[in-house]
């Protein structure tokens, strides 16, 4: 295993202008993205999102194969999300008959609708993990949950565990390799047999593994505390989050999109 | 207590409760009446084998344990009245580097790693900048600011955690074996922050396993089952050979039989460098 080697999160290292962005602009801007694909209702609407998107991809200079990758491990459901909507929607008229069994063309409309959604989802949050340090991310989602810490969010014990787990995902793979090893010197055999002999021979890894996260996090608790850690109260911070120009021009052209998408909705043209 | 002292224990004892597999939990004395007193601006290494009380002692000079009777001063504080109303007041004056590289650094980059105590004791942001850059030019870390500490080396993450504590601009940096989990050369790298430390003024502790180490030191303080067997200045650590005091120094041993075969080597020649540098002479 290539511990080392392994990148966090899926930040694709630049200098774009969307990687300047403000994370909290782009945390707001994604999510509004994301709303707005649910806003749509026509596919000449969504023509819009993909231009949208587009120039995003391209400003920012990620490389279109990066962005397709996230598409890979729920593409499956996208399928099969499309399957349900050709074979149970009734409605509209039939284009194919195999004897009983029929599928209209509202069906075909509608997978296709859904499907188209849910990939532009799924490239519109990965551009925002994209392009922006998980670590800024954290600290992006601690300022804008902060208002919230009022009525009893812990917004900055949430963004401080989030910072621990990306901290350590490296250190507790080297720990799930070094028991890996250990075991596997003592007669551990993690490769052969079937789904259940394969899942009985990870117990003597999980077991330590799980142990040692703990002596981990007590070694760790103890070190934060003896460096004065006590909660978010009084707390400042180094690098401090400041709005520039760019990030005044994402939130008008946000803006815009979105009123157009909405707009959308209430002028009909209608094409299909 | 003298004048000058920055730490100063007075019939401090220790004790918790250990869970043996079945039977009923045992009291356990971890600290057995200890007394001393730390001056400002030394040098001191405390030795002794696993189990000694030597962590636990560390720990009680920033209020991580609280003894259970006695009193550990700490600047003219008494360690139970800081951890009730603000121990990060404390922690602040007294830093600690602990044993574990890994398990002590908080965030993903470096530079904010080194950010996270004087975060937490609320230093302005501009003021931040200037310490973490200090810190991390000290420790010689700077180039590496923006990296992920699982891309370095173990003796680089014990410089970004030590990068961490001076930033908060203690007056004492207390060592808990920095360099038990480190390589010859990652543990020259650390003693020489140390020593770079001592010699701006900081009091520092050390607690070591390594002789050589200690021998460095001013002040050695040996500890032996809860209670301090000896506490003296190396050389004569090293003289008293009853203490069975672990390994003495290869310096030690050879400037004792240099003298042996009649060389006048000067009593207190305990490191490599300074016998050397009178060999050489």
């Amino acid at each position: 295993m290539a511990v080392r080697d392994i990148t966090l999160g899926q930040y694709f290292p630049g200098d774009s202008c969307i990687h300047r962005l403000d994370p909290r602009v782009k945390i707001v801007c994604a999510l509004v993205y994301l709303v707005s694909l649910f806003v749509v209702r026509s596919f000449w609407v969504f023509g819009l999102c993909i231009l949208f998107l587009a120039a995003v991809i391209i400003l920012s200079g990620v490389p279109f194969r990066f962005i397709s990758k996230g598409l890979k491990p729920v593409i499956f459901l996208i399928i099969i999300t499309m399957l349900i909507n050709v074979l149970f929607i009734r409605t509209g008229d039939p284009v194919l008959t195999i004897g009983k069994f029929y599928i209209t063309n509202e069906g075909i409309y509608r997978a296709l609708f859904m499907g188209l959604r849910l990939v532009l989802l799924i490239f519109g949050s990965s551009m925002l993990t994209l392009t922006t340090k998980p670590i800024e991310l954290t600290d992006g989602m601690e300022k804008l949950l902060s208002p919230l810490s009022k009525i009893g969010l812990p917004a900055h014990e949430l963004a401080m565990m989030m910072t621990i787990a990306l901290r350590f995902i490296p250190t507790l793979l080297d720990e799930t390799d070094k028991i890996m090893k250990a075991q596997t010197a003592r007669g551990a055999d993690f490769e052969n047999g079937n789904l259940k002999e394969k899942a009985k021979a990870l117990i003597p890894l999980l077991v330590p593994l799980f142990v040692s996260a703990f002596r981990i996090a007590g070694d760790l608790a103890m070190a934060m505390e003896a460096r004065c850690y006590h909660g978010g109260k009084g707390r400042t911070r180094l690098h401090q989050m400041k709005l520039g120009r760019v990030d005044a021009v994402a939130a008008i052209v946000m803006v815009v999109y979105l009123g157009c998408v909405i707009a959308s909705r209430y002028i009909n043209i209608n094409i299909f | 207590m003298a004048e000058d002292a920055i730490i100063s224990f007075k019939n401090v004892s220790f004790s918790y409760l250990q869970e043996e597999d079945g039977s009923a939990p045992v009291e356990k004395l971890a600290l057995d009446d200890v007394s001393f007193d730390i001056q400002r601006g030394s040098f001191v290494a405390i030795v002794g084998s696993n189990g000694s009380g030597k962590s636990t002692l560390a720990k009680h000079m920033n209020a991580l344990l609280l003894p259970t009777s006695g009193s550990v001063i700490v600047e003219g504080i008494d360690t139970i009245t800081a951890s009730d109303e603000a121990p990060w007041e404390l922690r602040k004056k007294i830093g600690m580097v602990f044993q574990n590289p890994d398990n002590q650094l908080v965030s993903s980059i470096v530079e904010d790693d080194v950010a996270f105590g004087p975060e937490n004791i609320g230093m302005p942001p501009e003021e931040i900048r200037k310490r973490v850059d200090e810190s991390l030019k000290m420790v010689d870390m700077y180039e590496h600011r923006r990296k992920g500490p699982h891309l370095l080396s173990g003796g680089q993450k014990q410089r970004v955690a030590i990068a961490g504590v001076i930033a908060m601009d203690p007056d004492c940096v207390v060592f808990d074996e920095p360099t038990a989990m480190l390589d010859p050369r990652g543990r020259r790298e650390i003693m020489a922050i140390i020593r770079k430390l001592h010699d701006q003024g900081d009091t520092v502790i050390l607690i070591t396993h390594f002789m050589e180490e200690a021998a460095e030191a001013d002040r050695i303080i040996v500890m032996d089952q809860g209670k301090i067997a000896a506490d003296a200045a190396p050389a004569e650590i090293f003289s008293k050979e009853d203490l069975g005091v672990l390994n003495v120094p290869f310096a030690v041993k050879l400037s004792a039989a240099l003298r042996k075969a009649g060389f006048d080597i000067p009593a207190g020649t305990v490191t490599e460098e300074k016998l050397a540098e009178f060999l050489c002479r």
